[in-house]
């Protein structure tokens, strides 16, 4: 049988790659020599070099929504790790109903960002009209309803990834640790949390890159309003590429410029969160 | 063991067939209503080369239209229109409707692929100047000599590439009912007896305010529906209301556009704007949350009396559940903001609705889509359906005064149309720079709305807007 793999490694690995280069590779490259010219639709691209990416270093939106990208980011990593280790903890130690708040914690998940940010709008909306205003009269508004709402969202997911690390770790491990008469949160700090490592990179990972990457609830919650000070820098880009005659190979450029700051921050983290991993 | 490769092989095969045809076909989805339904049907999956080929065979024959359709509200009219288009004719026709907001994307996307609409909307100038590259010349076409006003069109050099579709009028509607009751009132502060006879911004203030004070004897929540606010949902006032002051500008200055603008009548925009925000039934500090829909709704319900809109929103106050004015009481009266003589001014009438020819589809195609406007706009069917579930006033010789919508706002339009003694205030806001400055300016409309910005900020903010987004396309 392995032999027979072997053989036929070009035809086995064909469907996969094709898939890889046509739904990736192609669009990448493409999408980075788009960046370095001027177009209106993607067929009729004309070569202007650099200047693309001076204007989007000279637009001020650009770095502001950034900043504010930045800041959304460290908030919702710290608060979505928090609240599903937090969660995931305790629904893997009780036995009754596990199943019903699993499902139930999860659930928001199968939204879609559109939706969800439709939904939180109501309800904030809703929430803010007790004090005579409304999401988009201020900034701060806007990016507490949209950390709530990510993390409504996200919470479920990353609690199903740490409950499975937290019953991944050896009752073997625990028992000995019992033994010697460890408090509860001394068997926390050191023998459940460095033995499931390997979850905590996988959440980092995800709530890092999918909170950088948020689009769909940022328009349907805010659009960015008041201003532009609640636009991410993803509505940032959609913004530049959409709303200005002209700007296309722009909001191309801010993309490509997004995507090494993205990759380069989830490589460092990456990392620092693989090497405190060990074996189990 | 032979076997078990062989069968490895096939599977792998299938499967790499399966997906490659998978991903080819996306490119063909959605096309074809008859003659080539068919053929696609049968394609499926295994032979997407003798699909293309039996497209481009039938395109050889007899050209198909392909129209994208920029009014999202009206996409099952368009689609029983092009059904009964290739009733008549024979003639292929598809049509694509995009989603509010979202026709610059479609429209950019759409005129990448291979397929391409043969037929699509351009907003005037600035998107002409977008999609100039896609644009056919018209000029010597039949729908051209049909256009009543030629200057209308827009024209570059010698060549006209595209052609204006439908004339729209906004203004405040107003629900007669209320306003008679309100005339009829024994303490009111006015002395005219009818809403026609409010000709300036001076008595529709006087108006309004008083009609604020008693508005538990009109039994309504304001005397304006909500400025709606919600993202997206500004363009009431970040274009339509904004086309005012600078129509004046234009007007004073005898231009039709500007690099720079010195919004000398931003305090007549601030007159108006401030009645609409202070005699409202949702308070300034609200209107963040509210979206057109509701505010027509609101109208619809008899809540209020008035509300800044176009003819297209008779169909949003006829269709609303549980609404209670009554169509003949359903009026327009144009946008008062101070301005001098403003007594001889009209509605707000003019066109976003051009119509361009695709240039870089086949002779068949194009001549195809010029059979379509010459049926829409010229056959009987075509005329009905126009004036039927379209609601349109195509400004075209081929239509006599009676034949035009029956809604009351159309009605209303054509009444101040008529009137030799009052001056249409022209569409303006097709020269605005970018949609960018539009959502800037309706931004900062917002947070003056909330009370976090002065006035004179607004105004400064505007014209570095306007600029900019202006320097912007020049570069």
């Amino acid at each position: 049988m392995q032999k027979a793999f072997r053989k036929n490694f070009s035809i086995l690995v064909l469907p996969t790659l094709a898939a890889y280069v046509i739904a990736f590779l192609i669009p990448f490259v493409l999408g980075i020599y788009l960046s370095f010219t001027k177009f209106t639709t993607v067929t009729d691209a004309r070569w202007i070099g650099l200047k693309n990416y001076a204007m989007a270093f000279r637009d001020k939106d650009f770095l502001s929504s950034l900043f504010f990208t930045v800041k959304f980011t460290v908030v919702n990593v710290v608060t979505v790790n928090l609240a599903a280790f937090a969660l995931a903890n305790v629904l893997s130690q009780t036995e009754k109903g596990t199943n019903f708040f699993r499902t139930v914690i999860f659930m928001p998940n199968l939204l879609g960002g559109i939706v969800l940010g439709y939904i939180w709008q109501v309800i904030i909306n809703g929430v803010l009209a007790f004090a005579r205003t409304t999401l988009t009269a201020g900034a701060k508004y806007g990016f507490w309803g949209m950390v709530v709402a990510m993390n409504w969202q996200m919470i479920g997911y990353m609690m199903i990834i740490y409950i499975a690390g937290i019953q991944n770790v050896s009752e073997d491990v625990k028992e000995a640790a019992m033994i010697d008469g460890v408090s509860k949160f001394q068997m926390l700090r050191k023998i459940i949390l460095p033995l499931i490592m390997p979850s905590i990179t996988i959440c980092m990972f995800m709530t890092i890159t999918n909170s950088f990457k948020m689009f769909d609830l940022n328009l349907a919650l805010t659009a960015g309003l008041p201003g532009k000070s609640t636009s991410m820098i993803t509505l940032d880009i959609y913004n530049s590429f959409y709303n200005r005659m002209g700007y296309e190979g722009v909001g191309q450029a801010k993309a490509v410029v997004f995507f090494f700051i993205l990759a380069a921050i989830s490589v460092t983290q990456l990392m620092l969160t693989r090497k405190r991993e060990v074996e189990n | 063991m032979i076997r078990k490769k062989l069968l490895t092989c096939c599977l792998t095969a299938c499967l790499a067939v399966s997906m490659l045809a998978g991903c080819g076909n996306t490119g063909s989805e959605g096309t074809a209503q008859d003659g080539g339904a068919a053929d696609a049907g049968s394609g499926e999956g295994q032979n997407q080369t003798a699909n293309d080929a039996g497209a481009a065979e039938s395109q050889g024959e007899s050209g198909k239209v392909y129209f994208l359709n920029f009014k999202s509200e009206l996409s099952s009219e368009w689609e029983e229109t092009a059904a009964a288009f290739t009733e008549e004719t024979g003639i292929e026709m598809k049509v694509v409707t995009a989603g509010s907001g979202t026709y610059e994307q479609t429209l950019k996307s759409e005129l990448s692929k291979k397929e391409m609409p043969t037929l699509f909307n351009i907003n005037g100038p600035i998107g002409y100047q977008t999609w100039k590259d896609y644009c056919m010349d018209l000029k010597g076409s039949e729908i051209y000599d049909w256009l009543v006003e030629k200057d209308m069109a827009i024209s570059e050099g010698d060549g006209v590439y595209a052609i204006p579709y439908a004339v729209e009028s906004y203004g405040i509607i107003y629900n007669d009912a209320i306003m008679k009751k309100y005339f009829a009132l024994p303490d009111k502060a006015v002395e005219i007896n009818d809403a026609k006879e409010i000709r300036n911004f001076e008595t529709l203030k006087a108006v309004v305010e008083d009609m604020t004070a008693k508005k538990d004897v009109l039994g309504i929540e304001g005397v304006f529906g909500s400025t709606s606010f919600a993202p997206g949902e500004d363009w009431r006032w970040q274009t339509h209301l904004a086309n005012l002051p600078i129509y004046y500008e234009y007007r004073d200055k005898g231009v039709s556009d500007l690099q720079e603008i010195d919004f000398s009548y931003n305090q007549n925009f601030k007159n108006i704007f401030d009645l609409y925000i202070n005699n409202s039934c949702t308070e300034p500090t609200m209107v963040g949350a509210k979206n057109v829909e509701e505010s027509m709704a609101e109208f619809a319900a008899e809540k209020v009396a008035m509300i800044q809109n176009g003819n297209w929103g008779w169909a949003m106050i006829y269709d609303l559940d549980g609404n209670k004015v009554q169509e003949e009481n359903v009026k327009f009266l144009p946008v008062y903001t101070g301005v001098e003589g403003e007594e001889q001014q009209g509605l707000c009438t003019g066109t976003e609705n051009y119509i361009c020819v695709n240039s870089k589809i086949s002779a068949a195609d194009q001549k195809a889509s010029l059979e379509f406007l010459l049926w829409l706009f010229g056959s009987d069917t075509g005329k009905s359906y126009c004036n039927g579930i379209l609601g349109m006033i195509p400004p075209f010789s081929t239509f006599s005064d009676g034949e035009r919508p029956g809604n009351p706002l159309v009605k209303e339009m054509l009444a101040y149309m008529n009137d030799g003694s009052l001056t249409s205030v022209s569409w303006n806001f097709t020269s605005f720079p970018s949609q960018e400055f539009k959502n800037q300016f309706g931004s900062y409309l917002l947070e003056y709305t909330q009370g976090n910005m002065e006035w004179d900020a607004v105004v400064e903010q505007t014209k570095e807007s306007w600029r900019n987004e202006k320097s912007l396309i020049s570069e």
